[in-house]
């Protein structure tokens, strides 16, 4: 996939961390977590998941910790 | 539904909404009427007709004609019946000797000043002075020509839609009663006095010159030839009508569709349509030749790639051709390398069949629909709060609303008919709030003026409402018993203490929003306290990165105040498009089915699976920016786009020309070739409304019927396109009318069990959810309980958004809507609506125009990050400094080519709203509109092609 594509990806996470309508960094990740899940393809997925296992540089931390939930 | 034309019928005066009644003899028939009808009204309801002129029952009597004179049991004289309230007791006599003799010399004296030439007469057969005078019996003019008349005035043939014959006019004000009344616009007025008094627009200018915004009220209630519909002065008067649903904005008004054989003489705003109850705007009075424009597409057309003539086929052809080659990119790239994209122009009918085409027959979820770049952060965050993705009340519920907000829309230009409802219930003496960055017509208009206009700066919304929120919570004037006892208790007290923080205080937040604090205050003190509160909003707040949190945001604020659950407040979407509600209830979102189910749900999945006999797809598809990407990445190659031109309404038109360009199977469907078909492989002639059966669904959450008025001219009605597509790609599909497609959306969606063609005919139309609960429907949402059972307040934090105001892009590019254009102008652009507005405008600020010695009516250059353009721009107080507008309506202007594709973080619906620009002055278009300018020559030239060799292929021998 192109660099334009997953820079959209890392954006986008980016973005859902930053809006999960909740407070706390525990909700916020859970939060993003299940936004990811239950909007992106399979393939977005898999993206964002491979990117963060090759060190998922630009991602928030929230965002971060949040794709790292969705592999397990 | 179809009738034999007849006018509706004309009670006289508005009904009375009085509970308690009163008991009348009228020509010694007993009458029961509410307490507050006229005699005249009572004499109606039970079939007695007392000839009147200045009476009409969509306006306040107004006595002045003399025409309806009763005598009235132990009155004096002969009073007006129009003007009279019924009474306890009261005898009326409509019909002696004396009133019909006093009637005949009114009448007399009218018609004196009133040309005879009846049998010329463009409202001939429909006429109420002529039918007035056949009531009273006039046989004999006494006065003769010879003296003062007004038989020469000359005529106002200015507007592009109606005429003006001031010779015929009898000065009875019910034009500009109506202008004042029903549209709420003051155009009209009657100057002079007596013999010399007439019927003016503004100061004594032509229509178009006027403040008349051409809603065709006035010629509606015209009771004689005075002001007449064009259409009815060149085609005469109908023979039959069709009742349907306005194909435009979000409001969706009722109509006759009044016809002489398959020709469409007139759209009458029908009075018994509940969104609109008679009224209707420019778009769809007058709007609707468009269907009937010569560059129409009426044959299905093929080509193996985008620089290749279009070739004329068959149906079947085009069907096998579309379905080839997308199993051929399926087969080569994978299942999930093709999609589909819907459109809220669309029935809900097609909707349905083209999101079942894409699950059963594509076999993925790639399935969208345009609300993505509108309305999908309506559609989350009200489901996330109250439980729904939809609107709460109904339009007529603004009548008992006390304290307004009006947030990011621009109700009297894009939702012109609940603007009339609006701007009446604000001369009433309802409060107004309008946040906008704009000064929009409402903040100062005729009879109506803003209480305050807080202008905020574009992409700080959420730091305003939340400012607005920790007002009310933090001065203790929150709806203390309703949250206690209708939201979730530890997400309140959570939200409280996010609120509450000295952070999202009007003082903290001045500098983020431009908004005074003290204003704010204000504002939020009136809307706590000032009785019923109602929060109307538009695209000014969902076309924003923070789209979604601040639609929560608006949720939050009226379950603090106890706004949410009765007539005259809640929470209210204004719709861009007609059938925006309906395009998302019937699933067309790639991780929904119909009725916001999600697609992992495996019950739900289950349900569908066994009816359409396949098995789906549990994950959820691309959205439209992702097919894009993927689209460029190679991953993406066929799509089936129904009735909605991506090429000209999807931000980054960069973008989305180099995705396009990279697909191997284009199939669009649609009426004309717009921006998008140029890149089609495949085109299917879509049926304009008049041409289909269906339903619209409004922003009510009405359910519409849209009725066949004329035969599709492509020979296929849409439903049966995408029918015929579906089964070419072997999908299990047959349904004889969309009737048959009803009962399946109806035995699938649990919000519309009760919903069928019969129910619709019955009861005219239906507010979802309809079902055992709700035989007939439910205009209010939420009343005891939420629809999620406790209402969430949702932490809404604000996050500033990407396109900020620099040094290389200083000013903020925001865009909007104009009146008689609709939307990206495919159907408006072709009819005399162009007159108002025949090309996209930059406004400015004087202080920004100066700075860069900018004139009214120079070329500027836009210039974002992604792209640049060139539009006429105008100088303007209307926008701030620092902020610039447009509206897109006119394919040539690339208002897209600017904006970015930064999007809502929870939808990814995009900023349209914010975009930091640089302008200057320039003399030449953009590269991109020279460019565009070529490519559209070219793609014109291919479809010229077509239509040659079609005519050759029909020669004889
Ligand atoms: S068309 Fe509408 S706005 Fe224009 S004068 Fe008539 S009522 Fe007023
Ligand atoms: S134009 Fe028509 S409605 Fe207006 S005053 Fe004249 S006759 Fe009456
Ligand atoms: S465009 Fe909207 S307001 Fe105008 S007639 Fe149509 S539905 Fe009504
Ligand atoms: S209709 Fe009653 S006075 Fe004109």
């Amino acid at each position: 996939m192109s660099e334009n594509s997953i820079d959209h990806l890392v954006k986008m996470a980016n973005q859902i961390a930053a809006g999960v309508p909740v407070a706390g960094t525990e909700a916020k990740v859970d939060g993003t977590a299940s936004h990811i899940n239950k909007f992106w393809t399979p393939l977005m997925k898999q993206q964002i998941s491979d990117f963060v296992s090759r060190g998922g540089e630009g991602l928030t931390p929230v965002a971060a910790e949040a794709v790292a939930r969705l592999s397990n | 539904m179809l009738q034999y034309y007849e006018p509706e019928k004309d009670f006289g005066t508005p009904p009375s909404l009085a509970t308690e009644t009163v008991g009348l003899m009228i020509d010694g028939v007993a009458v029961d009427v509410p307490v507050g009808t006229s005699v005249m009204r009572a004499a109606s309801e039970v079939g007695i007709k007392i000839p009147k002129l200045c009476a009409t029952d969509s306006l306040e009597a107004f006595g002045s004609c003399r025409m309806c004179m009763v005598e009235i049991q132990g009155r004096k004289g002969y009073p007006a019946s129009c003007t009279t309230p019924a009474e306890e007791g009261m005898v009326v006599n409509t019909q002696t000797d004396k009133v019909a003799g006093l009637r005949r010399n009114v009448m007399e004296l009218y018609i004196s000043d009133h040309p005879l030439d009846c049998l010329t007469c463009p409202t001939n057969g429909n006429c109420e002075l002529q039918d007035t005078a056949g009531e009273v019996g006039l046989r004999e003019v006494r006065y003769g020509y010879e003296g003062n008349n007004h038989l020469d005035a000359e005529k106002d043939q200015s507007n592009p839609y109606f005429t003006f014959d001031p010779s015929k006019c009898i000065v009875c004000s019910r034009c500009v009663r109506a202008c004042e009344e029903t549209q709420g616009t003051f155009a009209l007025t009657i100057d002079g006095r007596g013999f010399e008094s007439k019927v003016s627009p503004s100061q004594n200018e032509d229509f178009m010159a006027s403040e008349c915004v051409s809603c065709g009220a006035c010629v509606a209630a015209c009771p004689t030839a005075t002001l007449t519909e064009n259409t009815i002065i060149n085609l005469g008067q109908p023979e039959h009508s069709v009742i349907t649903t306005c194909a435009y904005c979000g409001v969706g008004c009722a109509f006759k569709a009044e016809m002489r054989g398959n020709t469409v003489v007139n759209m009458t705003p029908w009075k018994d349509g509940k969104a609109n109850e008679g009224h209707a705007c420019v778009k769809g009075r007058f709007a609707f030749g468009y269907a009937t424009h010569q560059d129409r597409i009426t044959s299905p057309m093929i080509r193996d790639s985008i620089d290749d003539p279009w070739q004329e086929v068959s149906w079947d052809e085009a069907f096998g051709f579309a379905a080839d080659r997308l199993r051929e990119t399926q087969q080569k790239y994978g299942p999930n390398s093709i999609g589909g994209i819907s459109s809220s122009r669309c029935t809900n009918e097609e909707v349905w069949l083209v999101q079942k085409m894409v699950r059963a027959g594509f076999g993925n979820n790639n399935i969208d629909t345009c609300a993505r770049v509108c309305h999908s952060p309506t559609g989350y965050g009200l489901k996330t709060t109250l439980g729904e993705s939809a609107g709460t009340q109904s339009f007529a519920s603004v009548a008992k609303s006390d304290v307004i907000i009006v947030m990011g829309a621009n109700p009297t230009d894009a939702h012109p008919v609940f603007a009339s409802r609006l701007k009446k219930r604000l001369r009433e003496g309802a409060k107004l709030i309008v946040v906008d960055p704009r000064k929009i017509q409402l903040v100062d208009a005729p009879h109506v003026k803003a209480d305050f206009h807080l202008q905020v700066r574009p992409g700080t919304n959420v730091a305003f409402i939340n400012a607005m929120a920790h007002v009310i919570v933090t001065e203790g004037l929150e709806a203390k018993a309703f949250i206690a006892e209708r939201c979730e208790t530890p997400t309140y007290d959570q939200w409280a203490a996010f609120i509450g923080d000295k952070q999202q205080s009007p003082e903290a937040t001045e500098s983020i929003t431009g908004i005074p604090a003290a204003d704010v205050r204000e504002a939020a003190r009136l809307f706590a306290t000032g009785g019923n509160g109602a929060i109307y909003y538009g695209l000014g707040v969902t076309e924003h990165s923070q789209g979604s949190t601040t639609v929560m945001g608006i949720a939050n604020l009226a379950m603090l105040t106890g706004n949410i659950g009765r007539e005259g407040v809640g929470v209210n979407p204004l719709r861009g498009q007609n059938n925006v509600q309906g395009s998302c209830d019937m699933g067309s979102f790639p991780h929904e089915l119909p009725g916001y189910r999600h697609i992992s749900d495996g019950e739900t999945r289950g349900t569908f699976e066994r009816d359409w006999n396949v098995s789906l797809d549990a994950e959820p598809g691309l959205r439209i920016p992702n097919m894009f990407d993927a689209a460029i990445d190679g991953d993406f190659k066929g799509l089936y786009c129904h009735g909605e031109d991506i090429a000209q309404s999807d931000p980054n038109t960069h973008h989305v020309e180099a995705a396009l360009s990279s697909l191997d199977c284009l199939i669009v469907q649609d009426l004309f070739l717009n921006e998008t078909a140029k890149f089609a492989h495949v085109f299917l002639p879509g049926s304009s409304f008049l041409e289909k059966d269906g339903t619209f669904t409004n922003a009510e959450r009405r359910i519409s019927p849209v009725r066949q008025a004329m035969p599709p001219q492509a020979g296929l009605a849409d439903w049966e396109a995408t029918m015929g597509l579906a089964k070419a790609l072997g999908v299990d599909m047959h349904y004889d009318h969309p009737s048959e497609i009803m009962d399946e959306i109806a035995r699938l969606t649990p919000t519309f069990t009760g919903v069928s063609y019969d129910r619709l005919d019955e009861l005219g139309s239906i507010q979802w959810p309809c079902n055992e609960a709700n035989p007939d429907g439910t205009p209010t949402m939420h009343i005891d309980e939420f629809v999620r059972g406790k209402g969430f307040f949702a932490v809404t934090e604000f996050t500033p958004t990407d396109e900020r105001a620099t040094r290389k892009f200083p000013l903020l590019l925001t865009t909007g809507r104009i009146l008689s254009q609709y939307n990206v102008g495919a159907q408006t652009r072709r009819t005399e609506n162009n007159s108002w507005h025949d090309e996209d405008i930059l406004e400015i600020h004087p202080h920004d125009a100066e700075e860069r010695g900018i004139k009214d009516g120079d070329w500027g250059g836009i210039q974002s990050r992604v792209g640049d353009t060139v539009l006429r721009v105008k100088v303007s107080e209307n926008v701030q400094p620092g902020v610039v507008y447009t509206t897109f309506h006119h394919p040539f202007s690339g208002a897209n080519v600017v904006t970015t594709d930064n999007s809502d973080w929870a939808t990814n619906c995009p900023e349209y709203k914010v975009t930091a620009v640089q302008v200057s002055k320039v003399v030449a278009p953009s590269s991109w509109q020279d460019r565009q300018k070529k490519f559209n020559e070219q793609q014109l030239e291919l479809l010229k092609g077509a239509k040659r060799r079609d005519e050759t292929a029909r020669q004889p021998g």
